[in-house]
């Protein structure tokens, strides 16, 4: 651990680095954070795959390197900040030019390090590099994963960087699910960046930053922060609540199950052919902002919400069964009850990898708490993960009462950066 | 009043001049005091003779005789038309003394009959053991340049103003809606130089907002309010219309008097923006007229003169930041130039009429230029 932490693989800047500024005072926090227990290990799978090893605890860092991306198997975090980008410049040098920048950053961000020449030190005439607010806070488990959306390879009927013919497949515009009322100014976007740590100042301060260096070749389209992680990559932990007070997604798809990560995560070599193979090691991203009417849910009878689900809601257990890892007997559920609908063995098997977490922006103006689910799953391919599921559940899903999707977004994840030379995106732009 | 304000001002570059020097000229103190040795000043209407156009470093003291027949002020410049120090309203047939930290280095003594203008200027050179301040003859022409620009810009606004006034004053809200935002033009241009004297902008160019309990609000937006709020001009408008004037009158006489360096004007190039980035944008700065886009162009249009000055200095220390800065205000200037409105009084579209993903944009685009700009200082301090 304490090795670890004084230790960088990171260039040298002219400002201490904010590992290297905690001292024993990141030490403590990381024990600190082991003795609340239940953090698991920071886990990569594939052929780096980390091991759970002592020094994996909330305060530590996550790798950056990998065949994947960091930030999609690994452990959930505690908290989230996605931002969704447009790209304002029309030069492929210059886009490539900011995916080199950021990757630099990113690599130093979850290592714990300041940006460039750090938050202090540098001219006083200047603002500094970096914006500080993570200064002296532990690399909290910072995960950066990086995807690019439908419209960065064409927009408008246009070509815009040389990539139209490189889009894959896989990576369809979404069609219009029943509810949906989608805000434009919510959904969609040429780039994103997933920031999720155990920390929300630290995934604040990631994506503020790289929004910084990429002013004038990106802009910030929508972000959206949240709490609570809703569902687990980790299956021996709890599965946490949602806003509605419910566990979901307990079968989520376990960040060390390289099995079904495989069969349902990861693009395979197989899976993309000639101009897709850049994708291979990837995978796809849904992401929706799902309002809940969180109000009316409140009024609603215990008996009301438990068949919505199809589970109670002290235990999380499947109806008829003990424990929330029971197997669901699906028939003895309503048809219309969430779990039944979204369960794999109602949709061939189909399943996903959930990441999503719980919003609260305040309230709207009318007294009603702006808050709901951001979701997020990743899958090998859209159009036989989310848009079937999805389908059933717009259809018929006793939930869709009480929530409405506002907000939606389909991007491709590429694989991982695999070393110091490497960026994010290098395979598209080849 | 003008005389008091005048003296707080020579007080403050005083002060910043004794600052820079403390530790490497004070040595000479007191050789120059009671006349004996003073660089005598010989101010007329067509001249300004300097006894000594070579002395030494350090205390020196000036002794000015106006025999002249108008009021005359003598500056004491450093390169780039930095005040050293200042005397105004000498009479004539009047004596005065002033005593100032001079730096060994070149300098100009100018006379201004009148107290108006360039003035009547000779060179003159401290010298001494301590090494002359290392300058860049680059970022000296460029604050120089600037500081006339800016006194041009104030210069221009007033007949500009006067008009609005004057409509103001006759009553005819059509006139003073038609003059109102290209009253302001110049002021747009230049209200970092004006803010830095903390005391104009509260009176001329405050917002509703901000107001603070039982301050009375004067200046344009006030007059804005009842323009294009209450449609109609009351008593009390039109004597905030003559007041409006005075205060401009102020700001001209003192702008070219604002401590300015090279990173002073980064910073100033900057803060315009921040001004496009937290007023304009979001339309708060021109709430009732909504004329904020050509407030928006004279920002941006400051911005970019300052830019243009520094650049010689700049594309040299980093041309990556200049070619980036040329893109970004090329690229912000088209943009407004796709919202301009030959119809309108001002040549630009009403605020109100321009959408919110038209307001995204040049948000974007705000972004976009304030972020390498934000560099800028960094550029031409590390020039020295």
């Amino acid at each position: 651990m304490s090795q670890d932490e004084t230790t960088t693989d990171a260039p040298a800047g002219r400002t201490p680095s904010r590992r290297a500024l905690l001292g024993w005072g990141g030490a403590g926090l990381a024990l600190g954070a082991v003795a609340a227990g239940g953090t698991a290990a920071a886990l990569r799978t594939g052929g780096d795959a980390q091991p759970a090893g002592a020094d994996a605890t909330a305060a530590s860092a996550v790798p950056f390197h990998g065949r994947h991306q960091a930030g999609i198997a690994t452990a959930v975090q505690d908290r989230l900040h996605f931002a969704s980008f447009d790209v304002t410049t029309d030069d492929r040098d210059e886009l490539i030019a900011l995916l080199k920048d950021w990757t630099k950053a990113a690599a130093r961000m979850t290592a714990g390090d300041a940006v460039g020449g750090g938050a202090v030190g540098g001219l006083a005439e200047a603002p500094p590099d970096d914006t500080g607010e993570a200064l002296g806070l532990p690399p909290s488990r910072l995960t950066l994963t990086f995807g690019v959306g439908p419209t960065l390879f064409e927009k408008d009927g246009k070509d815009r960087f040389g990539l139209k013919k490189r889009r894959p497949e896989a990576l369809i515009d979404l069609p219009k699910f029943s509810g949906d009322n989608l805000d434009s100014t919510r959904s969609g976007g040429d780039l994103c960046v997933q920031a999720c740590a155990d920390d929300p100042q630290v995934a604040v301060h990631a994506i503020r930053n790289l929004a910084r260096i990429g002013f004038g070749k990106i802009a910030i389209r929508w972000s959206q922060l949240g709490f609570g992680k809703t569902s687990s990559t980790t299956p021996e932990a709890q599965t946490p609540r949602n806003m509605m007070g419910f566990k979901d997604g307990t079968h989520n798809i376990a960040g060390t199950d390289a099995a079904a990560l495989d069969a349902h995560v990861w693009v395979g070599d197989k899976d993309v052919k000639g101009d897709e193979s850049w994708m291979a090691g990837g995978s796809y991203l849904v992401a929706r902002r799902i309002r809940m009417h969180i109000e009316t849910w409140d009024r609603t009878s215990l008996k009301e919400q438990e068949d919505v689900f199809g589970r109670d809601k002290a235990e999380g257990a499947p109806v008829g069964q003990k424990h929330e890892r029971d197997t669901p007997h699906l028939k003895s559920m309503l048809p219309t009850a969430h779990v039944r609908l979204a369960h794999p063995d109602s949709n061939g098997g189909v399943r996903i990898l959930r990441r999503g977490y719980s919003f609260t922006d305040g309230t709207d103006g009318l007294g009603r708490l702006d808050a709901g689910l951001f979701f997020l799953a990743y899958q090998r391919d859209v159009r036989h993960g989310f848009v079937p599921l999805q389908r059933k559940l717009s259809a018929s899903d006793a939930l869709n009462e009480y929530i409405q999707h506002v907000g939606s977004a389909v991007f491709a994840i590429p694989p991982g950066v695999r070393g110091a030379g490497d960026w994010w995106g290098r395979e598209l732009f080849a | 009043m003008r005389a008091h304000r005048s003296s707080a001002v020579a007080a403050i570059a005083v002060a910043a001049t004794l600052t820079a020097v403390a530790g490497c000229a004070a040595k000479s103190d007191g050789k120059g005091a009671g006349g004996k040795g003073a660089i005598a000043v010989t101010a007329s209407d067509s001249a300004c003779k300097v006894s000594a156009k070579d002395f030494p470093a350090g205390h020196v003291q000036f002794a000015v005789d106006n025999k002249g027949s108008q009021v005359t002020e003598v500056y004491v410049y450093a390169p780039g038309d930095r005040i050293v120090t200042e005397r105004e309203n000498i009479g004539p047939g009047t004596h005065v003394e002033i005593t100032a930290e001079i730096k060994p280095g070149a300098y100009e003594i100018a006379c201004k009959p009148g107290m108006k203008g360039h003035g009547i200027r000779q060179k003159v050179t401290a010298s001494g053991k301590g090494a002359a301040v290392k300058r860049n003859p680059k970022l000296d022409a460029a604050v120089s340049a600037y500081r006339t620009w800016v006194q041009e810009q104030a210069d221009q606004t007033l007949p500009e103003a006067q008009k609005f006034a004057d409509a103001v004053k006759a009553g005819d809200v059509e006139a003073a809606r038609k003059t109102y935002a290209l009253s302001r033009v110049g002021w747009e241009r230049t209200e970092p130089v004006a803010e830095s004297f903390g005391d104009i902008d509260p009176k001329v160019d405050t917002r509703a907002d901000g107001l603070s309990d039982g301050q009375k609000w004067t200046g344009w937006h006030k007059l804005e309010q009842s323009l294009w709020e209450k449609k109609k001009i009351s008593a009390d408008d039109k004597k905030l219309a003559d007041q409006l004037i005075t205060d401009l009158k102020d700001w001209q006489k003192r702008v070219g008097k604002a401590v300015i360096n090279p990173t002073t004007m980064a910073n100033g190039a900057k803060e315009l923006l921040d001004e496009v980035a937290t007023g304009k944008v979001t339309g708060e700065e021109e709430r009732y007229s909504h004329t904020d886009l050509i407030d928006f162009h004279a920002n941006v249009e400051g911005a970019q003169k300052a830019y243009e000055l520094l650049k010689p200095v700049v594309a040299k220390n980093d041309p990556a930041l200049a070619k980036e800065l040329d893109k970004q205000f090329a690229a912000i200037l088209k943009q407004l130039d796709g919202h301009r409105d030959s119809n309108s009084a001002d040549g630009f579209a009403s605020y109100d009429t321009v959408g919110k993903d038209e307001r995204k944009t040049l948000s974007d685009s705000v972004n976009a230029l304030a972020e390498p700009l934000s560099k800028l200082a960094a550029a031409v301090a590390e020039a020295k």
